[in-house]
């Protein structure tokens, strides 16, 4: 699928020879990432939310649609609308919800 | 190429950091109050940050030619405790009027909680009062979408702040359209791992234009780097983008933003 207008200067051959060998990387560090999990002693009994909607993604990568970046960061929101009732002792976050929306894409 | 880093910690960084930053093309820097990854045990200690951000950082800019502006609050992680957050506020009134101080930042919302949200409102009301500019912290990660929709809404619910005049910070690909739509200025921050990469920053200034938009390292005391921002310069170079557009989003985006405040000057190289 060729863009009607293209807004990256750079022709996809270009693309390809700048960026290919670091998405190769990261898709063997992804690769790796999910052998140590299974290599790893199991002390959870379940999959973790956050390898969950990560296995997830990757599927979103697949589906032939565009705006895909987008799309993984919907994908690992949360969806509620309202103020949570108290922040206290929360400082930090997991990356993706963890109530909600598991094996939904 | 010059630029300016409109967002960055240096109280976290090492005087070595002002001067790579210097022989890379940084003509100004400016701090936004923020957490110093642990919470303060009482206002006084936010005392204390305030004549740091004000006295004492300019003067070590200086040593390196680069310009160093502020802009005060209490940031988000430490405003659970409204009365807390009330005290550390009442003492923003006296740092306000010296000669590097913007605005009102970095204020937004970290859990998305009630606290946060009024201790926000707050910090909105007061720069309403006051006329000063406005930036603005979104939460990270899963937290990042709500959060930047609730900000903006209470900012609307004001009702007498310019959205021109607010820089919303810390956007990706998922709140880059709402911010730029309701009229606010975005920040993409590049940071490892939470935030954006330079090629992803990229990319957004591909797929939504170099209007009201710009980059910066957010470096702090967390793995960052405080030469993001000129890393970013080569990745839009190196895909083909002209010189024009590396200097609007690295350098005269932020000199429009911020020159909204009379106090915002840089010496052009
Ligand atoms: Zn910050």
């Amino acid at each position: 699928m060729a863009p009607a207008t293209p807004s990256c200067p750079a022709s996809r051959s270009k693309v390809i020879e700048l960026y290919f060998l670091e998405h190769r990387a990261k898709v063997l560090d992804l690769a790796a990432f999910l052998d140590r999990l299974d290599r790893a002693a199991d002390d959870i009994g379940h999959e973790d939310f956050r390898v969950a909607a990560l296995k997830q993604s990757i599927a979103l990568l697949l589906d032939g649609h565009g705006q895909r970046a987008k799309r993984v960061l919907d994908h690992f929101s949360d969806p509620s609308e309202t103020p949570i009732e108290s922040a206290a002792g929360m400082k930090g976050a997991f990356g993706v919800y963890p109530g909600g929306k598991a094996g939904v894409i | 190429m010059t630029y300016i880093d409109p967002h960055i910690h240096m109280v976290s960084r090492t005087t070595d950091d002002y001067q790579r930053m210097a022989q890379a093309g940084c003509l100004a820097i400016t701090e936004p109050a923020f957490w110093a990854g642990f919470d303060r045990s009482s206002p006084k200690g936010f005392y204390d940050y305030f004549r740091q951000l004000t006295e004492s950082e300019p003067n070590r800019a200086a040593q390196f030619g680069i310009r160093h502006f502020t802009w005060l609050c209490i940031n988000p992680k430490e405003a659970e405790d409204p009365g807390f957050a009330r005290e550390v506020m009442s003492l923003i009134p006296d740092f306000l009027d010296r000669p590097n101080v913007l605005g009102v930042g970095e204020i937004g919302l970290n859990k998305n909680s009630r606290n946060e949200l009024e201790i926000f409102e707050a910090h909105v009301e007061f720069a309403a009062q006051r006329d000063q500019l406005i930036l603005v912290h979104t939460p990270h990660l899963e937290d990042k979408r709500k959060g930047t929709r609730l900000i903006m809404d209470a900012i609307k619910r004001n009702g007498r702040i310019d959205p021109g005049r607010v820089l919303i910070d810390h956007i990706e690909e998922h709140t880059v359209k709402m911010v730029l739509d309701a009229g606010f200025w975005a920040g993409m921050t590049l940071y490892p791992d939470t935030k954006c990469t330079p090629q992803r920053a990229a990319d957004i200034f591909e797929m939504y234009g170099t209007e009201r938009i710009w980059i910066n390292s957010a470096g702090d005391w967390g793995v960052s780097d405080p030469l993001a921002v000129p890393k970013c310069q080569v990745e839009l170079r190196r895909r083909g983008h002209t010189e024009d557009l590396v200097r609007r989003v690295s350098l005269e985006n932020p000199q429009t933003f911020l020159s909204q405040s009379p106090k915002f000057r840089v010496n052009e190289r």
